[in-house]
Parts: C-alpha cells; structure tokens; sequence
C-alpha cells in the first residue's frame, strides 16, 4: 500500500515562498488567473501493510513524530491500494 | 565548568563554540550524537550551529531523534543548562524542549552579517551579565530563523518574561531582520534553564573579528 502525505503550512501561518511565487505569476500575466499560491511538500512512503486502518494509524503518528512540524504545518494522508 | 558541545552530521560550529568556552576558562568537551549519556560532571550542553543532516526534510528536524538527545532531555529535565545556537536552537523547538518554531526567512534569503540584538530580560542565568535594553553586536547566518509563535504562545512568553533578545538597530529600536513574530532572536523555556537563539555569540570572541559582545553572554553561564 502506497501513503501519499502532503504537507503544508497552517492557515494563518505565512507562506513566503507561495507569496513569491505568486508574486511572480502575476509578471508572466496570470494575475486575474490566479488567487493564492500556497507551498507544501510531498512525502511518497510505500507501506508494507495493506491494512488501510494501521495504515492510516502508523503513518498519523510518523506526521506527529517526524514528518510534519504541527506547530506551523498541517499534513494530509491519502492512501492507494 | 564542563561545557559539552554536541556534534551531529553537518555541524559546524562545534570549533567556535568550543574556542569561544575555552576562552572563559571552561573545560570542553565535543559529543558525537550517537552517544547516549553525558558525562557526569556536565555543567552546560550546547547544541551548536550548522546544518545538522543537511537541513533535511526540516532545519533540525531530524536531529531531534538522535541517540543523545533523550540524554539531553533528562539532563534538561533535571534542570540542567541547555543552550542552542542556531541549527541548536531549530534542534531545540523541533524537540519542543522550546516553545514555537522557526520558518523560512520572510524574505527568503540566507541572512549573513552582524546585526545588533537587544537584551529584553536578563533575569536569567545566560544573560545576567547584561543591561535590559542594551544592543549587542552579534553574527548572524541563517536561512530558518524566522520565529513563529502563534497570539497565545506569544502572550505567555511575554508575560513570563521568556523573551530574550529582540533583533535591532544599533540604538536598541527594533528592527525587522527576517520577519520574526516580535523581532524575536532568542527566547528560554519557562524554568529559565532552557536557552535558543539565532544569532552566534561564540563568533563575537575578539575584537579582531569585529566584536566581543558574545563574551558577556556566554560568561553568564560561567558565574
């Protein structure tokens, strides 16, 4: 089982590199196009398991020990067969 | 006086650090991570500067589970003296032995330079040496050292008196370097034994280097 974990900062918290690069956009002409621009990371872990629940359990806890720093980050696990 | 100086993967100040200690007359010894316990006459661990696993993932992030630092945690439990200097201080709020984190600078560069910071409590064995509003001459050189506290934390770390050092010009305003909540530089845990700061006060040594204003920082750890 593959454990797709994206990984962004908080709502509220500001994201600079979004800012820059929406800065950016907006020279190359997609200012109407574009509202926001947020920066996150991808984290691809391939699982042992195929156990969805253990999965979703182990991969929470390695968000809240390593992967994510949940004072400023929010993550997000999306599972695949 | 038994400073230890920690060395993890992609340290680099651990030389500094240990010069700058030595000259105050303290004994130094370096600890590779992969050590789990301290020695027992350990009077100040201090997580020094670099780039610790390359800033992997996270500046500090994986530092934080390295064999030594559940050393450093009883160590810090029992009240014992911590301090880190920058990659040190990202190591410890990633370990949340100090409160908030550090982000990407506002401006997104790597900021390198002396810059001015400003004593805002010296109720605290680290800065005892030091006047409440002075500004001190002290490097710079990081790309993370933007600290964030959400209102809340903020509030708490103002009202116990937490808040260290705020970065300044060189009368004392406070002046914005990399977008810091506050303009914080440096702050301490609650018990006051637990101390993080951005800039590097072991690179302020000696007058031929631009400025000794990191003598009476660290000297408070000696008294």
């Amino acid at each position: 089982m593959k454990a797709i974990v994206n990984i962004g900062l908080k709502t509220g918290v500001l994201d600079s590199q979004g800012k820059a690069t929406h800065h950016t956009l907006d020279t190359l002409g997609f200012k109407d196009v574009v509202a926001d621009v947020r920066i996150g990371k991808q984290i691809i872990l391939q699982l042992n398991t195929s156990d969805e629940n253990e999965a979703r359990e182990q991969v929470a806890k390695m968000c809240e020990d390593l992967l994510a720093n949940t004072v400023i980050e929010d993550y997000e696990i999306t599972l695949e067969a | 006086m038994h400073v230890v100086v920690l060395r993890f993967p992609g340290t680099n100040c651990e030389f500094d650090t240990k010069y700058a200690f030595e000259r105050l007359g303290a004994t130094v010894s370096i600890i590779w991570h992969e050590e789990t316990t301290l020695p027992n006459d350990t009077t100040l661990v201090v997580l020094p500067g670099g780039f610790s696993y390359g800033d992997y993932l996270r500046s500090g992030a994986l530092a934080k589970h390295a064999p030594i630092m559940t050393a450093v945690k009883e160590y810090a439990s029992k009240g014992g003296f911590v301090l880190g200097i920058c990659n040190g201080f990202q190591i410890l709020t990633e370990t949340g032995l100090l409160p908030g984190a550090l982000k990407r600078n506002d401006n997104l560069h790597f900021i390198s330079k002396h810059h001015h910071i400003k004593v805002v409590s010296n109720n605290n064995p680290f800065l005892q040496n030091t006047t409440i509003g002075e500004a001190l001459n002290i490097p710079v050189a990081h790309h993370d050292g933007n600290f964030y506290a959400n209102d809340e934390l903020l509030q708490e770390l103002i009202a116990n008196d937490q808040v260290l050092l705020q970065y300044c010009d060189k009368d004392g305003n406070n002046q914005i370097l990399n977008g810091s909540v506050d303009q914080i530089a440096g702050i301490c845990n609650k018990e006051k034994n637990i101390f993080g700061l951005m800039p590097h006060p072991e690179r302020a040594m000696e007058a031929l280097l631009g400025s000794v204003d990191g003598v009476k920082m660290l000297e408070g750890f000696l008294k």
